[in-house]
């Protein structure tokens, strides 16, 4: 199967409503292209789960956010993009705000087959209201259910043609946790390689997680 | 020296030889530009990185490599690079010797307050709770007031980021141990006075019989 589609194409996999996964820390290791499809189709309440915000208000998930698609974001940071704060204000924008941590063993409990993990993370503070508590050995850990999307969107530094992925730098944080939790997975590349270019021993998300590959600007989301 | 400048100098002082360390967004970061080299600590950055450097320098950032903060940063030989799982991984499951974070307020009892004022400032806390939960040792580095409003509390009143997990806290004027039976002055800058800082001190302090004077070198 061809997975190489152009962004266009892929927004037939997104609709009003959807539950979208997106990769990035800050925008950095955020799929642009996808992101500027998406606003150009101009989708209604969309659920965003993700790191953060955006590094602001202009880039990554700063432009869904800034575009007014976004109907609820769960998250670990909304501070470096003011337009979030600035919608949940206005009640236009539901913020549910989780540990960063937790959020990642969210994700990879969603893509696991994991019923949820125990962590200490929370105890004591507002993130454990209304969670079950569990106790192992005299210690009190929160259940933290697993996360799942309909669409993740995630970026890879080098993708090859059948959809293996390799990360550079800091850039790989969230997207190969998404890339197992979702129920279809395009992956926004950088540079796309034939088929088994890349050294399997680099292979950071095995091609069977990926379904679609999009050509991204070779400089995109990065922080100059 | 400014009154942050003042806060970094001193909070460098706590890391020991090889230490694996975070050091929060904001004034924390400046702590590393006080590390000195023969320290062979390794800088761990809660979005995928051991062994962080410095700023990148002009002309040579690499784009695909920022700090927690979104700034394009330099990694030293033996750096390496994972995902958010395996980052927090590292900090839950007590791979950090130390972290040095900021903080809106902080409690005799070691709790403290950095990621929500309700109403009015929501950034979220980020990696904060993992770090205050998971690092063997937290320390905070932040001015000893708001403008005059005590941050060190008999009880945080903004809603806690962590609960009884802060060990030590820096701030200009004095550096304060969190003990069972709270807040303890352990040393205090030549600048001010033990009075001045307890009309500054939101709760009771003792002093350390110790007492030693601050040096920021």
């Amino acid at each position: 199967m061809k997975k190489r589609i152009t962004a266009d194409k892929a927004m037939e996999f997104i609709h009003d409503g959807s539950v979208l996964m997106i990769g990035g820390f800050l925008s950095n290791g955020t799929p642009e292209r996808l992101m500027d499809a998406i606003v150009k189709k101009g989708y209604k309440n969309l659920t965003v789960i993700s790191n953060d915000s955006g590094l602001n208000e202009k880039t990554g998930i700063g432009k869904l956010i800034s575009a007014g698609l976004v109907k609820k974001i769960i998250t670990s940071h909304i501070g470096t993009n003011p337009e979030t704060g600035r919608q949940m204000s206005e009640g236009t924008l539901e913020v549910t705000l989780v540990p960063q941590g937790t959020l990642a063993e969210r994700i990879r409990a969603g893509g696991s087959g994991l019923g949820g993990v125990l962590t200490p993370t929370g105890v004591g503070t507002e993130v454990a209201e209304g969670k079950e508590t569990v106790n192992i050995h005299g210690e009190e850990y929160l259940l933290e259910l697993p996360l799942k999307a309909d669409v993740a969107l995630i970026r890879g530094s080098v993708v090859d043609e059948d959809g293996n992925i390799y990360y550079d730098g800091t850039t790989k944080n969230f997207n190969p946790l998404m890339a197992q939790a979702a129920e279809v997975v395009i992956a926004g590349a950088e540079k796309i390689v034939s088929a088994g270019e890349i050294n399997p021993n680099h292979v950071m998300t095995p091609k069977i997680l990926v379904d679609y590959i999009v050509q991204e600007p070779q400089k995109c989301g990065g922080v100059e | 020296m400014n009154p942050k400048e003042i806060i970094a100098r001193r909070a460098a002082q706590e890391l020991n030889y090889g230490d694996v360390v975070n050091l929060g967004i904001g004034l924390p970061t400046m702590i590393s530009d006080y590390i000195t080299d023969d320290l062979e600590v390794t800088l761990q950055s809660e979005n995928g990185i051991l062994g962080m450097g410095g700023a990148a320098p002009k002309g040579r950032k690499d784009k695909d490599v920022i700090n927690a903060g979104g700034q394009n940063v330099s990694v030293k030989s033996g750096a390496s690079f994972f995902d958010s799982s395996t980052s927090f991984g590292i900090i839950r499951g007590g791979h950090v010797d130390i972290t040095i974070l900021g903080a809106l307020q902080v409690d005799k009892e070691g709790t403290l307050a950095s990621h929500i004022v309700p109403g009015k400032m929501v950034s979220g806390m980020g990696g904060a709770m993992d770090l205050v939960v998971g690092a063997k040792k937290v320390i905070i580095a932040m001015t000893h007031t708001a403008k005059g409003t005590p941050k060190l509390l008999d009880k945080v009143t903004l809603p806690p980021t962590a609960v009884k997990k802060v060990r030590r806290i820096i701030t200009e004027l004095a550096v304060i141990d969190v003990e069972e039976d709270g807040f303890k002055l352990v040393e205090i800058s030549p600048e001010t006075t033990i009075e001045e800082v307890k009309k500054l001190t939101g709760a009771y302090l003792k002093i350390d019989s110790h007492l030693k004077i601050m040096k920021v070198l």
